[in-house]
């Protein structure tokens, strides 16, 4: 089945410099009830984001008007702790195409490049860079070339950053991993006899 | 990736490619898949819109497990949508014809839990679920780790996972452990060391004479928190307190077949002198009881020492961080841990609800009562580990107490379901987990061991446990 291809984006983001942002901040466990992938970016951030009445929390980044954009800066160590892909479900449609950090948790990267959000791992001096050029000017537009794996900011600076060819073949074409497991099927088969 | 002298790790993970071809990850094929609840509907959903059956129905088992009640399992689940998750597997294992250990049946349970003690988690396997305390079954020398929705899907799509080889790392924990200290410390410890992403992008193995001394379920314990520090899970060479273990277990195999199959199984170790990416080596005289302090498991100490001030982290920049996690904690920078009162207690989990474990709760607690200020959950893993406490009259123990023993189930571990720390209230857990709010909303965890969690519920308070022992 095919996915949304993502080449090139260039919009604002939204910082949050927290360091080991685990997957139960990104989505808590009591909204993991749904039997969907959908609707889990209304609970994204959940406690973080609001107040236990259910009000916004004015100084959480994405309530604040300041920010907007579909790249959500991080602290390192993104997506610790649960393997539920409800975290990526949720980033994504929370509007997020892209979650740059200096580090990422293993389980969460896979997911994320398995539903169409760019994982784009920076050195700790460039990530600083971008959080205070976010700081500086909130609307500032940082541009990721998935083909040329480059995270340009506005001032020109730049840095590459690393991604499987595979998978970049996957994100670019919309392939996913299932069609390629499925065309492999005869020799899982004979593999699973010989076994 | 072809080395000369191998790992054990590298030895099952090549025994298990189907196909390696350049510029894509392995194929891996996957000789036990465990599916719960929460993190599989959206995956045979997948199967549906892609008109594909199970590949092969006999390798996965299901069980309910995150999002059950503990209290009232023959009543129907009242929250509604905890109630649609369990159904919807019910559905799924019924039209795909999965092996389903539901609500009531004698061998649910948590999933790292039913696995070992039906004796469907073997040594030389690859074993993988949608929950990443997969890495538990690795304590009996295999290959198991936790995957996302997407990889639930391929693996019942075909019973492989594509995935890209990890780095290999060793821990040995060489000489004898102090008097009060288990597993549970040991894993915590390891963690406080390394950091909560100190693994990250390995697969560790345990090794040394106190990983060897220890049983299968201190081993389980030690596999199951590997993911705390990032790896993707840990594993220990299988021996004969493996093969114990296993022997006569419902589902391993039996009599002849069994011989032949430990003949196979002592091979399973790492050659000697293999190349492993990192070697971290520590001394068990060490390890003292440990207690985490802040919101992540590698926020730990032992529980006599102070917490960090600002100035003694190693990482400036991580002070920001640290200030948050204090904060929300209701904890001061350099502060001691010791004495701090607790309002509930949690004996439970993955980690820590294994039939050793309510032992060790109970020769704590036998002939005493629980302090005043505090409520006490245990939640048996199992419901063989429940039918084995009452057999061994645990519960009476239990009962005198003043600890409320519950039905088995995740429970406050991840608070799915009822079972919920309030806001703001100090809980010492068994559990794995010590995150914002993992036990409850703004809940605040004191991981420890079963021992500690036992001692603190006497005195109401977080305590040396070498001054009960």
């Amino acid at each position: 089945m095919s996915k949304e291809k993502f080449i090139t984006l260039k919009t604002q983001a939204v910082p949050l410099p927290i360091d080991n942002i685990d997957t139960d901040q990104i989505i808590p466990a009591r909204f993991l009830k749904a039997t969907t992938r959908e609707g889990f970016g209304e609970n994204l951030f959940r406690d973080w984001r609001y107040n236990s009445d259910n009000t916004p929390k004015a100084d959480f980044a994405l309530n604040n008007p300041t920010y907007s954009g579909k790249i959500l800066v991080a602290g390192k160590n993104f997506g610790c702790g649960s393997s539920r892909e409800h975290a990526a479900w949720a980033i994504y449609d929370g509007g997020f195409r892209v979650v740059i950090s200096s580090f990422f948790a293993d389980i969460f990267k896979n997911n994320a490049l398995n539903n169409a959000l760019l994982p784009v791992q920076v050195s700790d001096a460039f990530l600083k860079k971008i959080f205070a050029a976010v700081e500086k000017n909130p609307k500032t537009e940082i541009t990721v070339d998935l083909a040329q794996q480059k995270v340009i900011l506005e001032d020109g600076s730049s840095e590459a950053f690393d991604i499987n060819p595979y998978k970049k073949t996957c994100l670019m074409n919309g392939y996913d991993d299932i069609d390629y497991l499925l065309s492999l099927r005869d020799e899982i088969k004979h593999f699973e006899l010989a076994h | 990736m072809t080395r000369q002298r191998k790992t054990l790790f590298d030895k099952i993970w090549d025994a298990h490619v189907v196909k390696s071809s350049e510029g894509h990850p392995d194929a891996v094929y996957i000789d036990r898949h465990f599916i719960h609840e929460v993190t599989s509907p959206q995956a045979f959903d997948g199967l549906r819109k892609r008109n594909v059956k199970v590949f092969n129905p006999s390798r996965t088992t299901a069980t309910a497990d995150h999002n059950v009640p503990t209290i009232d399992q023959h009543l129907p689940i009242k929250e509604a949508l905890s109630r649609h998750q369990v159904e919807t597997l019910r559905k799924n294992c019924k039209d795909f014809g999965v092996e389903l250990y539901d609500l009531g049946h004698p061998y649910q349970g948590i999933v790292h839990i039913i696995g070992p003690e039906l004796g469907l988690t073997l040594p030389g396997m690859t074993i993988v679920c949608g929950d990443s305390h997969t890495s538990t079954h690795g304590a009996f020398g295999n290959i198991a780790f936790g995957i996302g929705t997407s990889e639930v899907e391929q693996v019942l799509a075909t019973q492989c996972v594509l995935q890209y080889r990890p780095k290999t790392m060793l821990i040995d924990i060489s000489g004898t452990l102090s008097k009060g200290v288990v597993a549970k410390d040991i894993i915590l410890y390891i963690i406080s060391k390394l950091s909560a992403s100190g693994a990250t992008g390995y697969f560790v193995e345990y090794a040394g004479d106190a990983i060897r001394n220890l049983s299968m379920e201190a081993r389980m314990t030690i596999c199951n928190m590997s993911i705390e520090m990032g790896a993707r899970g840990g594993l220990i060479a299988p021996d004969e307190t493996t093969f114990n273990y296993i022997k006569g277990r419902k589902f391993a195999p039996q009599g002849d077949t069994f011989d032949r199959m430990v003949e196979q199984w002592r091979q399973l170790k790492s050659d000697p002198d293999a190349e492993y990416d990192e070697v971290v080596r520590f001394d068990a005289g060490d390890i003292a009881p440990m207690i985490t302090y802040g919101t992540n498991p590698g926020m730990g100490m032992k529980v006599t020492d102070r917490i960090p001030t600002l100035n003694e982290l190693k990482d400036i920049t991580e002070q920001p961080s640290f200030s948050k996690s204090l904060e929300y904690m209701g904890l001061q920078p350099g502060a001691a841990i010791l004495g701090q009162a607790v309002d509930y207690v949690f004996i439970g989990s993955c980690t820590n609800a294994r039939i050793e474990d309510l032992r060790l709760v109970a020769s704590m607690v036998k002939g005493k009562k629980k302090a005043s200020n505090v409520e006490v959950w245990v939640v048996p893993g199992s419901k063989q580990v429940e039918k084995q406490a009452r057999e061994e009259g645990l519960d009476k123990i239990f009962e005198a107490a003043g600890f409320q023993l519950r039905q088995p189930g995740c429970s406050a571990c991840l608070g799915m379901n009822e079972d919920k720390i309030p806001a703001g209230k100090y809980c010492i857990s068994t559990s794995n987990r010590n995150f914002e709010g993992r036990q409850g909303p703004k809940s605040r965890t004191f991981l420890a061991s079963p021992l500690s969690a036992a001692a603190a519920a006497i005195t109401g308070k977080v305590t040396d446990v070498r001054e009960l022992v």
